[in-house]
């Protein structure tokens, strides 16, 4: 039976068994069987019984109604709710967040358009800081388990979630990944969320934090755009700086955008290639942790 | 699209009403979102009949009441309303206020039978 619902998981694909054994890393197999008498709807089908394999088994949340995931006589009569509508995953999310402050994990949700750079940025943080903190990786897209091998060459673990048609990460499917990963004390999690700067706001994962990505090649007035998004950021990363001299982006002019639609944006110029500003990103990261989880634990 | 999540989610507590109250077939179904919010009422609509069929709410009806956005000026010291999350304040023109209502988003009832 899962600990974060009491159901079945969506579809496991598994990952070929070469990319699955990372040096030190457990392989948690079990496996459950479970009856279908939950009280709670989840539209991906999954079959009475699934083997959780590996450590890195990609899940695949497209399988359901309309492709995407549900976190769950005779007289006319009013019945008043008055309830949250995201109030599931909001509860979901609890979860997630209470599982991380116990296992001593500070995550950070990362959230963008489609080609800023999420990937790209997180590969690079990942073999900067490997020898300071425990890093895992949970990635969502619609399709393919290409960034979550990208990930994995680093050595860190990573779990890749399949939404299907679905356009974003929910609680309940990252409640399911943080099944598959060792969460170590001190360790980060990042959750690279789908490509998207609309429906992921919505959704809290139970993260710590939410960090914003935005490219210089996108245009400057992207927040004024999609503020929902923004307003949600703790902080917001302008990515692709070495590519500043080729193009006419008005750096000036974005940040003013950012910090209209939430003036309590940090925002930090970033790029992933050449490095620039990465040594204060990583120092947002540890003051944001150690003020989370008190003092970080360090490898040796 | 995430109306449709959220859609789904509204007959997924629908459905958890009917565990509760024994009732037959869904009339209406209200909701209210607020203008600041990041939900699109014409995109919930959209969904909403393809969501709902074969489930409890096949046939309802879809409300939505719009909340407007409201927000605190820090110079007026008084509530104003807001048409945008980041506007400036409607009395003094500053841009000094903090959204403080209008992202709601709840099923607030239902008429059912």
């Amino acid at each position: 039976m899962c600990t974060v619902c009491g159901c079945g998981t969506a579809s496991l694909m598994n990952a070929p068994a070469n990319e699955v054994q990372a040096e030190g890393v457990a392989r948690r197999a079990h496996s459950h069987s479970h009856d279908h008498d939950h009280d709670h709807e989840h539209s991906h089908d999954h079959g009475t019984d699934h083997h959780h394999e590996t450590a890195f088994a990609a899940i695949d949340f497209g399988k359901g109604l309309a492709g995407v995931s549900v976190p769950g006589l005779s007289q006319e009569r009013t019945i008043s709710i008055e309830r949250d509508i995201l109030a599931k995953n909001n509860a979901f999310a609890d979860g997630n967040r209470s599982r991380l402050t116990e296992a001593g994990v500070f995550a950070i949700n990362l959230l963008s358009s489609p080609g800023s750079g999420k990937t790209s940025l997180l590969v690079r943080a990942i073999t900067d800081l490997q020898d300071r903190w425990p890093m895992v990786v949970i990635e969502g897209d619609q399709q393919t388990s290409n960034d979550a091998e990208r990930i994995r060459q680093t050595g860190a673990q990573a779990v890749q979630i399949n939404t299907g048609k679905g356009c974003h990460l929910d609680a309940h499917m990252v409640g399911h990944a943080l099944e598959q990963l060792s969460l170590e004390p001190g360790g980060l999690l990042f959750i690279e969320n789908v490509g998207n700067l609309v429906c992921p706001a919505a959704f809290d994962l139970g993260e710590a934090c939410k960090v914003v990505v935005l490219s210089v090649t996108e245009g400057e007035d992207k927040p004024l755009k999609y503020p929902d998004m923004f307003a949600a950021a703790d902080l917001m990363l302008l990515n692709k700086s070495d590519l500043l001299p080729h193009l006419d982006f008005d750096v000036d002019a974005c940040l003013a955008a950012a910090l209209r639609v939430n003036p309590r944006l940090q925002i930090l110029t970033v790029s992933a290639r050449s490095g620039e500003g990465l040594a204060a990103f990583y120092a947002w990261i540890e003051g944001r942790a150690a003020g989370a989880l008190g003092p970080i634990a360090r490898l040796a | 699209m995430h109306e449709v999540s959220l859609i789904e989610n509204v007959i997924a507590m629908v459905q958890q009403e009917q565990a509760k109250h024994a009732f037959a077939r869904v009339n209406l179904i209200r909701l209210k979102v607020g203008a600041l919010g990041h939900a699109e009422p014409d995109a919930l609509r959209f969904c909403f009949d393809a969501v709902a069929t074969g489930t409890i709410a096949e046939g309802s009806r879809l409300e939505i009441e719009i909340i407007p956005g409201e927000g605190w000026c820090v110079d007026c010291r008084s509530a104003v309303p807001l048409d945008e999350r980041f506007g400036a304040c409607p009395v003094c023109a500053g841009g000094r206020v903090r959204m403080t209502g209008g992202d709601v988003l709840r099923l607030a009832e239902m008429e059912v039978e």
